[in-house]
């Protein structure tokens, strides 16, 4: 059995992307493609399938890949995943396709992510309309993230009339406002929804499920068969220090919605954002290191993350994490911000954390981490960003009878399948889980498409 | 989108514009706002709801064109529309029959306070008005809140309209003539609304104000509008805008609401059509 080494995707100089919004991976060739796609063993119980969370049929892609029936290819993924342009790009592959991949045991796994890139890309907006003939009923999307779009997708391929209602006036969800252009081009979100579009979803931006309109109203004057809720996790979380409120302090969040969705880096923005010469980060995960390395690409001198476990606890991609290193990000591990200083304007101006150690596990199974008697350090700090995860927003449950809510506040579902406490409506995503990855959200999308296919009667499983 | 039905100037650099918006006229209540982008590169602006008609499919915004964006609209004729409109937002005011309840608005604030006084007053409360402004140009909405009020006193800075003074004057006068109030809402710019709620709150009126921190999405995502309420960071587009008076950390809105114009002024010195703030 031979197993040659995996073919890597090209990126960009460190050096010279650091100070760009230009993608980092620019993909593969075709030959590149072929080459990765043939070393696929085409196992005959395919371990990858189970780690996916929307059981994309990845040997049979990988075959006609390698065969270069490119268009074949792309209609298999499609089959199950309506944003492969996206998952290529931000799904955790080593936790899941890949890492169940037999070639790893001995080698590399196959570059399942790539791959899934490089057949959307290529195929991009090259598709005839793909309208299915309906079956006489409507659903409502809440909420335009990698949840609804796959529910969304989903429907709609079965002949399902789908309108989705966004709050902002983007399509996309975090996939527009969260995730910086250098990991995933808005182009390519656009790209994906341009083809929901065609499959015929009707989208709703400057509407948002509970205030414009209320999920009764939706349902009985609307006329809406079922409603999916997937409004994502909503409110940040802020760390109770001194000085959280000075200026210069964002969430992630609103960082960087205001550099991808409203273009705030682009010369002449009528958005602004404090561009700051020492950024540092509070927080250890994907949106974390999208924060770190976008402060970079504003012009900052140097950009710092503060975590206060160590490199192995954190949540964020190891890929993600070494491109940071790459891009000269510093890491303060072990450390935890304890209070903001201030200039006389109100500005922050210095971050004082203190040295970490981990002590015994929590519930959580992982050391908890202790502060370090006397070991308090400063460092410069003229834009501070906290990442540090989210809470449940409450609009769509406070203005909702009967939709039952767990104490964080998250959509409680009752079954796997996204059903909730309330008849005809479902939910997924982070308003369900609290803040998770785009593959899950898109599970969970498509888990409910199936219930909802179920319970209107047209034949799913 | 949204087309403008109407635009007409009631003030220099205030202006009423009403747009078409039927599911908003529908559900909006007191005290709740939209989120605006005026144009297709434009920012996100928060505005208050200053009337509505749910059977015309209409609401009101009322401006004033301080930055660049309430410019542009300041300058868009009957028939242009509005790139979005998104809405309502917020918590509606609570509104209670609770008696004798004191409306106290400044400058452009008298706008979102039109739409409270008008709902405490139809709860079946005596409503009592103070409005206040520099200067009587700067007073707006005079015949609506006379309309709504059954008493309205009017305090400007330089004695051009009503009273020489601050409303909190007025008020002083009106508690010594014996007056007693169950409730007071206070909006207007923050630095009035910090004062004028020391002045209520001290005379033992419970006293709601409706704040306006900097925001983006106005659905809870950003943080953007977080202020400090009783100890506790609150979002202010989805917790609020509306919050008790007593309880607000005024020092850290004023910190942060300046915060961008302090950064302007750094990079720049130009300041063409900031005088009105």
């Amino acid at each position: 059995m031979k197993n040659s080494p995996r073919i890597p995707m090209p990126e960009r100089n460190p050096r010279e992307r650091a100070r760009t919004f230009d993608e980092v991976k620019k993909g593969y060739t075709e030959e590149e493609a072929v080459g990765e796609a043939k070393r696929c063993l085409q196992c005959k119980k395919p371990l990858c399938m189970k780690g996916c969370p929307v059981s994309i049929d990845i040997p049979a892609f990988i075959k006609e890949l390698s065969e270069r029936n490119f268009e074949r290819a792309h209609d298999i993924i499609k089959n199950t995943n309506s944003l492969p342009g996206v998952c290529g790009r931000v799904c955790p592959q080593e936790e899941q396709c890949e890492s169940l991949c037999i070639l790893g045991h001995k080698g590399d796994p196959i570059a399942v992510g790539n791959l899934e890139r490089y057949v959307s890309d290529r195929n991009m907006g090259g598709h005839e309309d793909t309208k299915m003939p309906s079956v006489g009923r409507k659903v409502a999307i809440a909420g335009s993230g990698p949840a609804g779009l796959a529910c969304a997708g989903y429907l709609a391929k079965r002949g399902v009339a789908v309108t989705v209602f966004e709050a902002l006036h983007e399509i996309g969800g975090v996939l527009i406002y969260g995730i910086p252009e250098f990991r995933l081009p808005n182009a390519v979100v656009q790209a994906e929804i341009d083809e929901l579009k065609r499959m015929g979803v009707v989208f709703e931006t400057n509407f948002i499920v509970g205030k414009t309109a209320s999920i009764s109203e939706l349902l009985d004057e609307d006329g809406f068969d079922a409603i999916f809720v997937g409004a994502g996790a909503g409110f940040p979380r802020f760390p109770d220090i001194p000085g959280i409120n000075a200026n210069g302090v964002y969430s992630a969040n609103e960082y960087l919605t205001r550099v991808n969705l409203m273009q705030a880096w682009k010369e002449g923005s009528k958005t602004p954002v404090l561009k700051g010469q020492h950024v540092v980060v509070m927080g250890g995960g994907n949106v974390a290191m999208d924060a770190v390395r976008t402060g970079f690409r504003l012009g900052a001198q140097d950009a710092t993350i503060v975590y206060r476990r160590t490199e192995h606890e954190m949540p964020a991609r190891v890929e993600e994490i070494h491109h940071a290193r790459e891009e000269g990000v510093d890491f303060e591990l072990l450390a935890n911000p304890l209070e903001l200083l201030l200039d006389d304007e109100g500005f922050v101006k210095e971050v004082r954390c203190i040295k970490m150690r981990l002590g015994e596990a929590d519930a959580s199974g992982r050391r908890r981490p202790e502060p370090v008697e006397g070991s308090e350090f400063t460092l410069p700090c003229d834009v501070f960003i906290v990442a540090i995860g989210t809470k449940a927003n409450p609009i769509v449950s406070r203005s909702t009878k009967g939709l039952e809510t767990n104490k964080k506040g998250n959509v409680t579902i009752i079954d796997d399948w996204g059903r909730t406490t309330r008849d005809k409506v479902y939910a997924g995503g982070d308003i369900v889980t609290g803040a998770a990855t785009v593959i899950l959200a898109m599970g969970a999308g498509k888990d409910a498409a199936k219930a909802i296919l179920h319970d209107l009667g047209l034949n799913e499983d | 989108m949204a087309e403008i039905l109407q635009i007409s100037n009631l003030s220099e650099h205030i202006y009423r514009v009403r747009l078409v918006a039927p599911r908003i006229a529908k559900r909006r209540k007191a005290g709740q706002f939209v989120i605006v982008r005026v144009t297709p590169d434009g920012e996100r602006i928060p505005l208050t709801i200053a009337n509505a008609s749910a059977e015309e499919g209409w609401i009101e915004l009322i401006i004033q064109a301080v930055g660049e964006s309430t410019r542009v609209l300041r300058d868009m004729q009957v028939g242009d529309h509005l790139e979005d409109l998104a809405g309502p937002l917020g918590r509606a005011t609570k509104v209670e029959k609770v008696g004798r309840v004191l409306c106290i608005g400044g400058g452009v604030g008298i706008a979102p306070l039109r739409p409270i006084a008008e709902a405490f007053k139809a709860a079946g409360n005596h409503v009592t008005t103070i409005l206040g402004a520099r200067t009587s140009d700067l007073i707006i909405l005079r015949d609506d809140m006379d309309q709504i009020s059954d008493e309205l006193y009017i305090a400007t800075d330089d004695g051009s309209a009503g009273e020489k003074g601050f409303p909190t004057d007025i008020f002083a006068r009106l508690l010594d003539t014996g007056n007693t109030y169950d409730e007071a809402v206070v909006v207007g710019p923050p630095v009035m609304m910090k004062f004028t709620s020391l002045k209520t709150l001290d005379a033992g009126v419970p006293t709601m104000c409706s704040l306006n921190p900097i925001m983006i999405d106005g659905t809870g995502m950003c943080g953007g509008c977080r202020v400090t309420v009783a100890g506790e960071p609150r979002f202010a587009c989805v917790d609020g805008p509306e919050f008790d008076a007593a309880s607000v950390e005024w020092d850290d809105l004023l910190n942060r609401l300046s915060g961008y114009d302090k950064i302007a002024e750094r990079n720049h010195t130009c300041r063409i059509g900031t005088d009105e703030k």
